[in-house]
């Protein structure tokens, strides 16, 4: 049985897919719907990243304000209500629209195909599917914002049972939550399976990229711990619109099974935040050090490890909720381990830098910082993990200290890392070196001048989601605003230059433009033709060793 | 463009259950069911739950093994119940070390 | 002149799609899990009140409509057990059997339920305020896990009637070439179909670049021998899908009728 082979030329007056970059394939569209109607995983991962940079930028608009509102005790710019939407808000559309969907959906749609050696991911169509999801999830979000009785009040984790007491949006909002989870379920039963299924000849599972193995975590835990999300905001449309009761302490429910639900998914979820950000992480670190990465094997199934401990610890949130203290116990306990494997990917990381040959670019001062950021997040979060402590820092600003530093330190600055790194790829184009590195020192500087000064607030007992506040803390609220604004001009610098640099920079269609390279992305042209491969390849080395030949 | 190698299981599949062997499954379920019917009727106190559970796998078990054809499925398959037996059991397990022990 | 011969329908990967459809039960079940964590908190804190709740359901409907729906698990089995016979119309007819079956299921409980709301019990309502909170979760809970269950019923009904159209125009097969994605590697050459001793059976007009998209499809309907369990992938996956929506009711039937 033959197949249909690679024959004669192309005729001239029609491109061939194989002979143009993916943005300048004419398909059955063209226009907008050559994009909002593409199977094609490149389209539909920009696309992704297009909403969610968005969304994101929204949600950094909200978090201005409400240090604008933090820089002075009592009413600063709005009433108690409208913060306590603020602060939802910020939650929502950082978690949900932007961290969640995260380096998965955007890079990992992108890239994750071309580093198998494939040509597509495994169900093109419900990749798309995926994408309309979001954007649907995303606009019943928006809607709960301007409808009815206003936007929800309840934090972005929907407590009962205020959450079904309270006329705002909720039900609006918790709708918004279920689709875009189906999206998230979509996505991650894709990738694993694409990743079971299509990875080219040659390439076994210890022969993956690590961002690769980062993703297939990732989409297990998506796979797993999304349904109950989706059950869990069900019950609450469903209490609130017929009083089923199951949450409701009137009618003998129990508010503390809420939260266990709730986070039974939301614990895992930070996983799927943060996994594909490590794996950024070793693939940038390996192509800026010029080096093998140390410990593959370990990195590897520590991004597994992560994913199994970190379905086992939910309930480090309600430690004050109204556990027993057998809960507690058990659950403060398990929690140690999940710091394991990440530190084991931090040894890894720092021994792969030794005798490295380091290049300062921009993706690489990104992951230095990333490092150093997320280290801080763990450390932290490793002390409220112990029981007495979080009794004690539980709701103040320690606790916001900690979960910006993992999130923010850890995926924020892995994802502008990883569009540095992958921009040439993408794009075709190389973005302008000095305002990046500009960008990345305001950042940095910024991002730890707005965030230190909360582990330090919390720790002397600020509360969080706290309009108000006792004049002693003022201090370290005008310091973190401060340290707002530095932030903030540094990521909008980095935004500038990166859309300008799309249309303008300097053209860049080579394979392999920062020169260190190995794995398979880095072989095709900058941007990919449309089917990525003329041919796939076949693979006979680990992901990140030198071929012989190619030793110079 | 190549053809994918290795993807030619459509010639290989056969039907491995004739029709007879369905009825008979469902035979059993409906006795399975007969079963837990009766049982509900006796007084087994704290034991009852147990009793209808154990019968409710029994017949989700025949579903999954005979109808739908986990019987002739290789491991990987079986590693996606064990998976989800494995994260519900869990999900459910750790849930009660708090309400058990308030 | 050199021949190569085209694999019609080669890019379906029947074990990765019965992968992911095994890993989307994986996503139901755990989503019914979310409320069975419910139900069996709920259960060891008010067993009486659980208990005594459970007499007002109707045993007997119960017990009909697990009946009914295990019926449909074997209609669905022996439906695409008469697809790899080659007997078309005895797939039909199964297939149709289930959409039946899980009618009638649906028919029950739209009784069933209306009983209940006849009697004033229904979440919400005054009269099962005033019942002991246990009654109240169960209650609660029974119009939860059997509603969203109704619900997968629903789609299950509707994803059935779609595979019986399927199977009723199907199996077919199609394969495209399109100008700018591989068509003008065939230029200069013909479409034909030759049997097994090299005779053209059918032979087409020369490809040139004038033409932009050429569509080759088939319509067949495979005997036994020749049978190919890709052709009916959707339906066998359509097929487990029904099965687990009857084993979350294996599960609903003694946890709420039969704990009396």
């Amino acid at each position: 049985m033959g197949n249909h082979a690679n024959v004669a030329r192309a005729h001239p007056s029609v491109p061939d897919a194989a002979d143009v970059n993916f943005y300048q394939f004419k398909g059955r569209w063209s226009g907008l719907a050559s994009w909002i109607f593409s199977t094609d995983h490149k389209r539909i991962g920009l696309m992704y990243l297009t909403l969610m940079l968005i969304f994101f930028t929204v949600g950094m608009s909200l978090g201005f304000l409400m240090r604008l509102e933090l820089i002075a005790p009592g009413r600063t710019i709005v009433d108690a209500q409208t913060y306590n939407v603020f602060f939802t808000l910020h939650g929502v559309f950082m978690i949900f629209l932007f961290v969640i969907p995260g380096l998965s959906a955007s890079l990992g749609n992108f890239i994750l195909p071309i580093m198998i050696g494939a040509k597509d991911v495994q169900f093109p169509r419900l990749n798309l599917l995926s994408w309309w999801l979001f954007l649907f999830g995303a606009l019943i979000a928006i809607t709960a914002l301007f409808t009815g009785s206003g936007p929800p009040d309840t934090g972005w984790t929907f407590y009962a049972p205020y959450s079904i007491r309270t006329g705002t949006n909720v039900t609006l909002a918790a709708c918004a939550v279920f689709v875009l989870g189906f999206s998230s379920i979509l996505t991650g039963l894709n990738f694993v399976t694409t990743i079971h299924r299509m990875r080219a000849p040659g390439m076994t599972f210890f022969r993956m990229p690590l961002f690769v193995w980062s993703v297939y975590a990732t989409g297990w835990l998506q796979v797993i711990a999304t349904p109950v999300i989706g059950i869990t905001m069900a019950l609450i449309m469903v209490e609130r619109s017929f009083g089923i009761g199951v949450f409701d302490p009137v009618k003998g429910g129990d508010p503390i099974l809420y939260q266990h639900l709730f986070w039974i998914y939301s614990h895992p979820a930070v996983y799927i935040m943060i996994l594909p950000a490590l794996g950024a992480i070793s693939d940038i670190l390996s192509v800026h050090a010029r080096r093998t990465i140390f410990g593959y094997k370990f990195i590897a199934m520590s991004s597994v490890a992560i994913a199994l401990f970190g379905s086992i610890v939910w309930a480090h949130h309600m430690f004050v909720s109204g556990n027993s203290l057998v809960a507690n116990f058990v659950f403060s306990l398990l929690t140690m381990i999940v710091a394991i494997p990440s530190a084991i990917k931090v040894f890894n990381w720092v021994a792969t830098l030794y005798k490295g040959s380091i290049q300062l670019e921009t993706p690489m001062l990104y992951a230095l910082a990333f490092i150093f950021l997320f280290m801080i997040g763990g450390f932290t979060g490793m002390m409220i993990g112990v029981l007495s402590v979080d009794v004690h820092v539980h709701d103040t600003y320690f606790i916001v200290g900690h979960f910006h530093y993992i999130l923010f330190g850890g995926l924020g600055f892995s994802m502008f890392g990883s569009l540095h790194h992958w921009f040439p790829k993408m794009f075709g184009r190389m973005y302008n070196q000095v305002p990046s590195k500009i960008a990345w020192f305001l950042t940095f500087v910024g991002f730890n001048v707005l965030y230190l000064p909360m582990l330090i607030l919390g720790w002397e007992g600020m509360p969080r989601r706290y309009y108000d506040y006792l004049p002693e803390f003022q201090k370290w609220h005008v310091v973190s605003t401060v340290g707002s604004w530095i932030m903030i001009a540094g990521i909008l610098t980095m935004f500038i230059n990166l859309l300008h640099s799309i249309k303008h920079g300097k053209i860049c269609t080579e394979p392999n433009p920062w020169g260190g390279g190995r794995t398979l992305e880095w072989t095709v042209p900058s941007p990919p033709p449309l089917e990525n491969f003329d041919e796939i390849p076949t693979v006979t080395r680990g992901a990140y060793d030198v071929a012989p030949a190619e030793v110079k | 463009m190549s053809h994918e190698a290795g993807h030619n299981e459509e010639h290989a599949q056969h039907e491995p259950a004739g029709y007879g062997s369905y009825f008979l499954t469902w035979f059993s379920l409906l006795a399975l069911t007969a079963i837990t019917v009766a049982a509900a009727g006796m007084h087994f106190g704290s034991m009852s739950v147990l009793v209808a559970l154990v019968i409710a796998v029994v017949k989700a078990s025949i579903v999954l093994y005979l109808f739908m054809h986990l019987k002739y499925e290789d491991a990987t398959f079986h590693r996606l119940l064990l998976i989800v037996i494995v994260a519900m059991s869990i999900f459910i397990g750790l849930t009660f070390t708090d309400t058990l022990f308030r | 002149m050199s021949t190569h011969s085209i694999a019609l329908a080669s890019h379906k990967d029947y074990r990765g799609s019965k992968f992911a459809i095994w890993l989307f039960l994986i996503t139901e079940i755990i989503l019914f899990g979310g409320m069975f964590l419910l139900y069996s908190v709920y259960r060891s804190e008010y067993a009486q009140d659980f208990h005594h709740a459970a007499g007002e359901l109707n045993t007997l409907v119960g017990t009909m409509n697990t009946l009914i729906l295990l019926t449909s698990s074997l209609t669905m089995a022996l439906g695409i057990a008469a697809t790899h016979r080659g007997n078309r119309k005895l797939a039909l007819l199964m297939i149709a059997a289930t959409v039946v079956c899980a009618g009638w299921f649906m028919v029950n409980k739209y009784f069933e339920w209306g009983a209940k709301i006849h009697h004033g019990i229904y979440p919400g309502s005054e009269h099962l305020a005033a019942f002991p909170k246990g009654e109240q979760l169960f209650f609660g809970l029974y119009f939860m896990m059997t509603g969203v269950h109704g619900i997968h019923v629903l789609v299950g009904m509707a994803l059935l009637t779609v595979m019986f159209v399927r199977v009723m125009n199907q199996p077919n097969a199609r394969l495209s070439f399109v100008a700018g994605h591989g068509l003008q590697r065939a230029e200069g050459c013909h479409l034909a179909i030759i049997d097994k001793d090299g005779t053209a059976l059918w032979k087409g007009e020369e490809i040139d670049s004038t033409m932009e998209r050429i569509d080759v499809q088939t319509k067949y309907w495979p005997v036994k021998e020749r049978f190919r369990v890709v052709d009916f992938n959707l339906l066998e996956n359509s097929g487990l899908y029904w099965h687990i929506v009857d084993i979350i009711w294996i599960f609903l039937f003694p946890l709420f009728y039969l704990i009396t």
